[in-house]
């Protein structure tokens, strides 16, 4: 499934003295594709994040639509929303993000608890599991979040990001704050998912990012541009 | 299990302090209700039975008692004391016009020392023409009430067909009466006969409280039940006028001291209910807002991962339910613990009728408080519940927000 984009802008209104509206992101056109991993990269402030949000159905645009195929998602009332967004996306946040009160595992099987379906239960663990042998952190399985590193956590984000195999992994600042080994460990990951199929839409301030990607983006104020 | 009751149980479980704090505020909340109320309610339903239990609808005493201390709670709430008037009093009051029923009561006073089971006040009553004492036995042995036989109140630990001791004298106890929520719980009826042996065996054991009392010949007051033609206050206007050395009391006026002092009990516990559900609901609409707050990036996640903002709310305001209903049934639990184990020493403190409610209405006062509490934790926690559910994840991610 494709992911378009067309003409989608975002407009922010900064409290202040007076009101101060400002354009995040200029009306913009862009196609992530399956089996592509497409990098975005830019300053901060250029407005990378609001792009990834807007795509990924959590950000509604001030103007344009955003095609998973055929559907427009942002045409969707916000249950149907949510269940396309559960059903066909992975978000990696940027920072560390994790639900405090649940288990590692459980971390990783949110999507699956939100829906209250047990059944399968332990086909989604088993995968779970799966997925944490193969980012290092099998061994964390029932450790809350609060024990984990940095590393560990955004390795926890990646998976519950995988646990539906998604059409597409939107990846927000995946390595920020990770060490080289780590950074490594994480976009190669990234790759191998691209290469399995999967959509994978990164932004990114590494530059070594470049190597793992098929396509890439720059953005600067708010307007993109093919690098 | 679903996320929104398994997530928000994890929640309270994950944070066992704030969770502890809350849930014993919203104990104290529910505590105040159960106490509260039962205690209003109990004086309410107190007052109800002395009203009832009175019967009499003008009540004559000596002139000179009307000023005594204590006054009004020994005539109509059995408190110990005692004052007498010449029989001849009787006989005249009798003999006004519009007097349907007339029945006389001597007080007694049973001592503390060894010589007496307990310490009580002791109602001499004439069971020929009684019609306050008799319509209120709940349980007796049936037949006439003879000499040394007594009627004992419903709080007295004494069994029917037990014996009583009064200044070294055994007697029958041969029926129980009602509760009235007051000291006429704690008193003894008995016959003038009965009586007159205690005064006589007190005299005999030194004490002289009771020297010169003849209960032939001495009544304390005079109860009267107004013929259905003739208005009471006229009656009572008429016996004021007539009867002299004695000062005639409508009961219900009597009452009405009773009822204000309730009603200010009733409002200043109603203000203390206020103050402690104002201040909790405060205390906890901050607490929750708080809560969420620090809390974005989790439900950031939630939305991520597909929880609708009604599944977000919902887990919320699951989570506020949770904490109100654990510390409600907590508070209810304490409240009874309060309420019905130390009834006697909360009627003692408070000075007025106290009757606790029926058990039905105990229930029915328990399960609102229940869904009080629990109201007061959807009502604290909608504001935060609708807040973060409107924001937007991608903002929140980013830290605008």
């Amino acid at each position: 499934m494709i992911i378009a984009a067309e003409n989608i802008s975002r407009e922010f209104i900064r409290q202040g003295k007076g009101t101060n509206r400002f354009i995040a992101v200029k009306p913009t056109d862009i196609a992530i594709e399956p089996g592509k991993l497409t990098l975005l990269t830019g300053r901060s402030g250029s407005g990378k994040s609001t792009l990834l949000n807007m795509l990924a159905g959590l950000l509604a645009p001030t103007s344009g639509r955003v095609l998973y195929g055929d559907t427009d998602i942002y045409s969707l009332d916000d249950n149907r929303l949510s269940a396309f967004r559960m059903e066909h996306t992975g978000v990696i946040p940027q920072g560390q993000t994790a639900v405090g009160s649940l288990t590692v595992i459980e971390n990783i099987c949110l999507s699956f608890m939100i829906n209250g379906n047990t059944a399968g239960r332990a086909a989604v663990r088993s995968f779970a599991r799966e997925l944490m042998t193969k980012f290092g952190i099998a061994e964390l399985e029932n450790e809350l979040p609060s024990a984990l590193s940095g590393g560990e956590l955004r390795r926890m984000a990646i998976a519950r990001a995988m646990i539906r195999k998604p059409d597409i992994i939107f990846a927000d600042e995946p390595t920020c704050d990770l060490d080289d080994e780590n950074t490594e460990l994480v976009l190669k990951i990234l790759r191998v998912a691209a290469d399995d199929g999967t959509a994978v839409f990164m932004v990114t301030h590494e530059k070594d990012a470049s190597v793992y990607a098929d396509v890439h983006f720059s953005m600067n104020a708010g307007e993109i541009s093919t690098v | 299990m679903k996320l929104n009751e398994s997530l928000s149980f994890r929640n309270v479980k994950g944070r066992p302090a704030r969770s502890a704090a809350l849930i014993i505020l919203t104990a104290l909340m529910a505590a105040a209700i159960v106490v509260g109320t039962i205690t209003v309610t109990s004086l309410k339903t107190g007052l109800g039975a002395l009203e009832a239990r009175l019967g009499a609808d003008i009540m004559v005493v000596p002139a000179s008692a009307a000023s005594k201390k204590n006054f009004e709670n020994i005539v109509l709430q059995g408190s110990m004391g005692y004052f007498y008037m010449d029989r001849s009093y009787y006989d005249k009051v009798a003999a006004r016009e519009g007097i349907e029923k007339i029945s006389p009561q001597l007080f007694l006073a049973s001592a503390s020392s060894g010589c007496c089971s307990v310490p009580l006040q002791i109602i001499g009553y004439d069971p020929e023409t009684d019609f306050t004492v008799s319509p209120w036995i709940r349980k007796s042995t049936g037949g006439e009430l003879g000499l040394l036989d007594v009627v004992v109140g419903n709080d007295l630990s004494v069994f029917v067909g037990d014996t009583i001791t009064f200044y070294n004298v055994e007697c029958n106890v041969v029926a129980k009466l009602d509760k009235t929520g007051t000291d006429l719980d704690t008193a003894v009826y008995t016959n003038m006969d009965t009586i007159k042996k205690l005064t006589a065996s007190s005299l005999e054991l030194g004490m002289n409280d009771f020297s010169g009392i003849d209960p032939d010949k001495v009544v304390s007051c005079i109860l009267i039940k107004v013929a259905d033609d003739y208005p009471v206050d006229e009656v009572l206007n008429d016996l004021n006028l007539h009867v002299r050395r004695t000062k005639s009391f409508r009961t219900k006026d009597m009452i009405s001291g009773v009822s204000d002092s309730l009603t200010g009990v009733s409002g200043i516990i109603g203000v203390l209910m206020c103050a402690v559900w104002g201040l909790g609901l405060v205390i906890l609409f901050l607490a929750f807002t708080l809560s969420v707050n620090e809390r974005r990036k989790e439900f950031a996640v939630l939305r991520i991962a597909g929880a609708s903002r009604r599944k977000i709310s919902r887990t919320v305001v699951s989570e506020a339910l949770i904490i109100t209903l654990a510390g409600g049934i907590a508070g209810i639990i304490a409240g009874l613990l309060i309420m019905l184990p130390f009834n006697g020493l909360i009627e003692e403190s408070v000075g007025l009728p106290f009757l606790l409610p029926e058990a039905w209405v105990i229930a029915a006062l328990c399960a609102a408080a229940a869904a009080v509490s629990a109201a007061a934790g959807a009502a604290a926690s909608a504001y935060s519940a609708h807040r973060i559910s409107r924001l937007d994840a991608g903002l929140i991610l980013r830290g605008d927000n």
